[in-house]
């Protein structure tokens, strides 16, 4: 394949404007967006969710999802306006001269089909090759992204390669039929830090050598800095600036550009303990025969928080769930104020269950829907601390005043609620029950970069007021420096250090640590170029 | 051992526990029958003697569960025993074996379940893709509703209304599908027509619907964008990336309607007067011919166990996830 650069325009959008359909009614979601895209040029479309970033990378390639519809404005795509070419003759584009990377490769291959035949199918079908020149092109890209066994790896099933993997596959399915375009939509989302460095490098390598056009989609800048030349901020579905990569990362002009790392500058100083107020000590647990945990020692001091840290499959979870009492440990125990708890919930007293709560990840599916605010408030306080009538209801407006929501919350269903009050609701739930120990499992995973914040500094500021507790389960690195005092690091059901922060962030570390901590991409364009450089690829 | 190998395996002993339990609960449930089967037999005014001779010559005197092990130790050797009726009070013994009582029904049944499976089964699937491709259009819907309007009327009446139509009004096809072993297979096609297409009637819209909404709960996945995005027309993502996913629900529905044409398809014997096993079954019950209610009913039970273990075996054999381990 040769390169494709050059300084002609490839696409170009023109005032584009897009509805959806919800509710009832149409909402507008792209509210009059340019954007121009030379060819072997590399775009990055950053904005929150709702922005409407994957909506105009998908309009770049003429497609709206299902009920949603273009209403206004044009996409030229060398030279030929897709909003007015019918689905069958933009198929001709599709999977020929633009090809799309999803969020979630996992979910977007086919179980049924092996892999090559998925990578090279849009190839064979436009006609652009025979078979088995496809699929001998298919392998030669998985060598070329890094990926094992390249020769073999194609006869294998989705499920039966990892997702780091699966995510390179997808990147080569988007190059077989060598495109003149590439709309990658938040394609390391999903992928462990670890593992995000490979993928990132494999992508940048390959758009680079055949000079392909991208839209690089994320809500991360410091990801986008690694693969844009030129950066564009979106919110709600209109464009807050643009600017060439190192230009808007030194000095951004919108106040919220800015505010997109926000969370990176919340800055706890850490604080010793002497008082553990919980403690797990030697826990080995299994899943059936699985060996999850490893002879775990973890020390919780009173009034601090300990960040646990690790990859997906880590085991930090499962931690929680034996401190929790949801999962039994086969060896090993958890202390709470120097005395033993129960291993299984069954076994354990109101009072012990009262002590520790647990905040989740999805706030969404942590709540009943068919349950207002006040039911899911109050369930707790009346069960433990035995409140009824108007004392309950005071109580619960007590404890939407220290969430920061007031009182006309109080009838509201989950579904009228925002994702950051979601999360809120969440904490006054466990706050309903007066805990000592609270868990935070991935808390602000899944919440955007400026509501984060706000939870973050929320938890911090009851941390303070009532002397909790904090274990906090993250995989985010920027997370771990903004609130905790001492971290875990865990990998592979194994406790890989426990210290202080600063003790922890401060070289020399072990092997592990030093993967994970240099693995976390920065702000500095020039990032992924050092690592690779000073890891040898 | 292949990990398919030892999921049918373990399917199949457990198909044949659960036999086992339907062989105790139809014994049991037979036992539960008020009335004897002597006294029915040699009338109100017989001598109490005369009954317990009667009893004791048939073997109802012996304790349950010493009857319950001769019969399944017989059906295990494929002898259901020897059925009631043909005897009298005279003590004339004509009765025959069950096996040979209900062998030829079943064949009967059979043939029928297989004709109208052999046109419900392919209907069913095109129809069900058909609509699951044009969704929400005038054929879908229309589709919808005349499905949902036949098997919406009780099977008598769509028998009867065919009838009218078919063997009344156009002399098509006869209206009385009595057959023997001695029809040969053209003629017990023909005469077998009207009630194949009773019974299609009745299951086509429960296994259409059922592969419209597999095929369209997948459309939903972000692997049918992808193979959209990637070029894919309408047909190859409904054929190639939505229905290689979707038959696991399919072949449940499938085995279900199946089953439902074996066991369940009296009333359609009654109106064409076809010597099926459900007949045999309803006659038996009256008659109180214990013997041939278990046999039919121990047939019944396997057939259902049998295509439910196919079903399941499809869905293992159709998920690459389990054909193809990590």
């Amino acid at each position: 394949m040769k390169n494709k650069k050059d300084n002609t325009t490839l696409l170009q959008i023109k005032d584009l404007k897009i509805e959806g359909f919800s509710d009832e009614r149409w909402h507008k979601i792209i509210k009059g967006v340019n954007l121009e895209l030379k060819r072997g040029e590399v775009l990055g479309l950053i904005g929150e969710s709702g922005a409407g970033k994957s909506t105009l990378g998908l309009a770049a390639m003429g497609y709206t999802q299902p009920g949603c519809r273009i209403t206004g404005g044009q996409i030229n795509f060398d030279g030929v306006d897709l909003t007015k070419r019918t689905d069958s003759e933009k198929r001709k584009y599709w999977g020929n001269r633009m090809t799309y990377v999803a969020q979630s490769a996992a979910a977007s291959f086919n179980p049924a089909h092996r892999l090559i035949n998925q990578t090279t199918e849009s190839t064979i079908r436009a006609g652009l090759k025979k078979q088995n020149e496809a699929f001998d092109e298919a392998r030669a890209l998985y060598d070329a992204l890094n990926l094992p066994n390249p020769e073999t790896i194609g006869e294998r099933y989705p499920h039966q390669v990892s997702g780091g993997q699966l995510q390179r596959i997808m990147t080569a399915m988007a190059m077989s039929p060598n495109p003149d375009l590439i709309v990658f939509d938040e394609p390391t989302t999903a992928l462990d830090v670890t593992t995000q460095v490979e993928v990132l490098a494999a992508m940048r390598d390959i758009v680079k050598t055949y000079g392909t056009a991208a839209i690089y989609i994320t809500h991360d800048l410091s990801v986008v800095a690694q693969m844009a030349d030129r950066i564009k901020v979106l919110r709600y579905g209109e464009e807050v600036e643009e600017a060439m990569t190192r230009k808007m990362l030194k000095s951004p002009k919108e106040d919220y550009t800015k505010s997109l790392w926000s969370v990176r500058s919340i800055q706890k100083p850490e604080k010793k303990s002497k008082d553990i107020i919980l403690e797990v000590k030697n826990v080995d647990a299994f899943y059936g025969s699985f060996h999850v945990l490893k002879n775990i020692n973890i020390k919780l001091p009173l009034g601090r928080t300990v960040a646990l840290v690790g990859e997906s499959g880590s085991g930090k979870s499962t931690v929680a769930r034996v401190i929790t009492g949801l999962l039994e440990p086969k060896i090993g125990s958890v202390k709470f104020k120097n005395r033993e708890l129960p291993p299984s919930l069954k076994g354990r007293t109101k009072d012990q269950l009262q002590k520790i709560q647990m905040i989740y990840q999805m706030a969404d599916v942590a709540m009943n829907p068919k349950q207002t605010v006040y039911d899911i408030i109050s369930r707790p306080a009346s069960f433990f601390a035995s409140l009824t009538g108007a004392n309950l209801r005071k109580r619960v407006v007590e404890l939407l005043e220290q969430i920061d929501l007031d009182e006309s919350f109080i009838d509201r269903y989950p579904s009228e609620l925002s994702g950051g009050q979601k999360q809120r609701i969440c904490i006054a739930r466990a706050l309903a029950a007066n805990p000592e120990v609270v868990i935070c499992d991935e808390v602000t995973s899944a919440l955007d970069q400026i509501v984060q914040e706000g939870i973050l500094t929320l938890l911090g500021r009851l941390q303070k007021d009532l002397n909790l507790s904090y274990i906090f389960i993250t995989h985010d690195i920027a997370t771990v420096k903004a609130i905790s005092d001492e971290v875990v690091v865990m990998n592979e059901g194994e406790v890989v250090e426990q210290g202080l922060k600063s003790e922890i962030f401060s070289p020399p570390h072990p092997e592990y640590t030093e993967l994970l901590l240099s693995s976390v991409p920065e702000m500095d364009p020039d990032w992924l170029t050092d690592l690779l450089k000073a890891r040898n690829y | 051992m292949h990990p398919v190998v030892k999921t049918v395996l373990e399917r199949l002993g457990l198909g044949l526990a659960t036999l086992f339990f339907v062989s105790i609960i139809i014994f049991s449930a037979i036992e539960m029958l008020p009335g004897d089967f002597g006294q029915a037999i040699l009338g109100q005014a017989a001598l109490p003697e005369t009954v317990a001779a009667f009893r004791q010559e048939l073997g109802l005197d012996k304790p349950a569960y010493i009857r319950y092990f001769d019969w399944a130790l017989g059906a295990i050797q494929g002898d259901l025993g020897t059925s009631f009726s043909g005897r009298n009070a005279s003590g004339a013994d004509r009765s025959a074996e069950v096996v040979d009582k209900i062998a030829p029904r079943l064949w009967n049944t059979l043939f029928l379940a297989s004709m109208a499976a052999l046109i419900a089964v392919p209907l069913s699937l095109i129809l069900g893709i058909l609509t699951a491709l044009y969704r929400n259009s005038f054929f879908d819907r229309s589709v919808n509703t005349a499905t949902l309007t036949t098997i919406s009327f009780p099977e008598f009446f769509v028998a009867y209304i065919l009838i009218l139509f078919f063997a009344s009004l156009n002399q098509i096809f006869p209206s009385l599908a009595n057959v023997d072993p001695d029809t040969n297979f053209g003629e017990r096609i023909y005469r077998t027509a009207l009630p194949a297409f009773t019974l299609t009637l009745v299951i086509v819209a429960h296994m259409m619907r059922m592969t419209r909404a597999a095929i369209i709960n997948l459309l939903a996945s972000p692997y049918i964008q992808m193979a959209k995005l990637s070029g894919a027309s309408q047909t190859e993502i409904i054929l190639k990336h939505a229905l290689p996913n979707a038959w696991a629900p399919i072949a449940t529905v499938i085995a279900f309607n199946l089953a439902y044409l074996v066991v369940g398809v009296v009333v359609v014997e009654v109106v064409f007067v076809y010597p099926g096993v459900g007949q045999l079954m309803v006659d038996a019950v009256r008659t109180r011919d214990i013997p041939v209610v278990q046999g039919c009913a121990l047939i019944f039970a396997v057939t259902y166990i049998l295509l439910n273990l196919i079903a399941d075996i499809i869905g293992i054999v159709t998920n690459p996830r389990l054909l193809h381990p990590k």
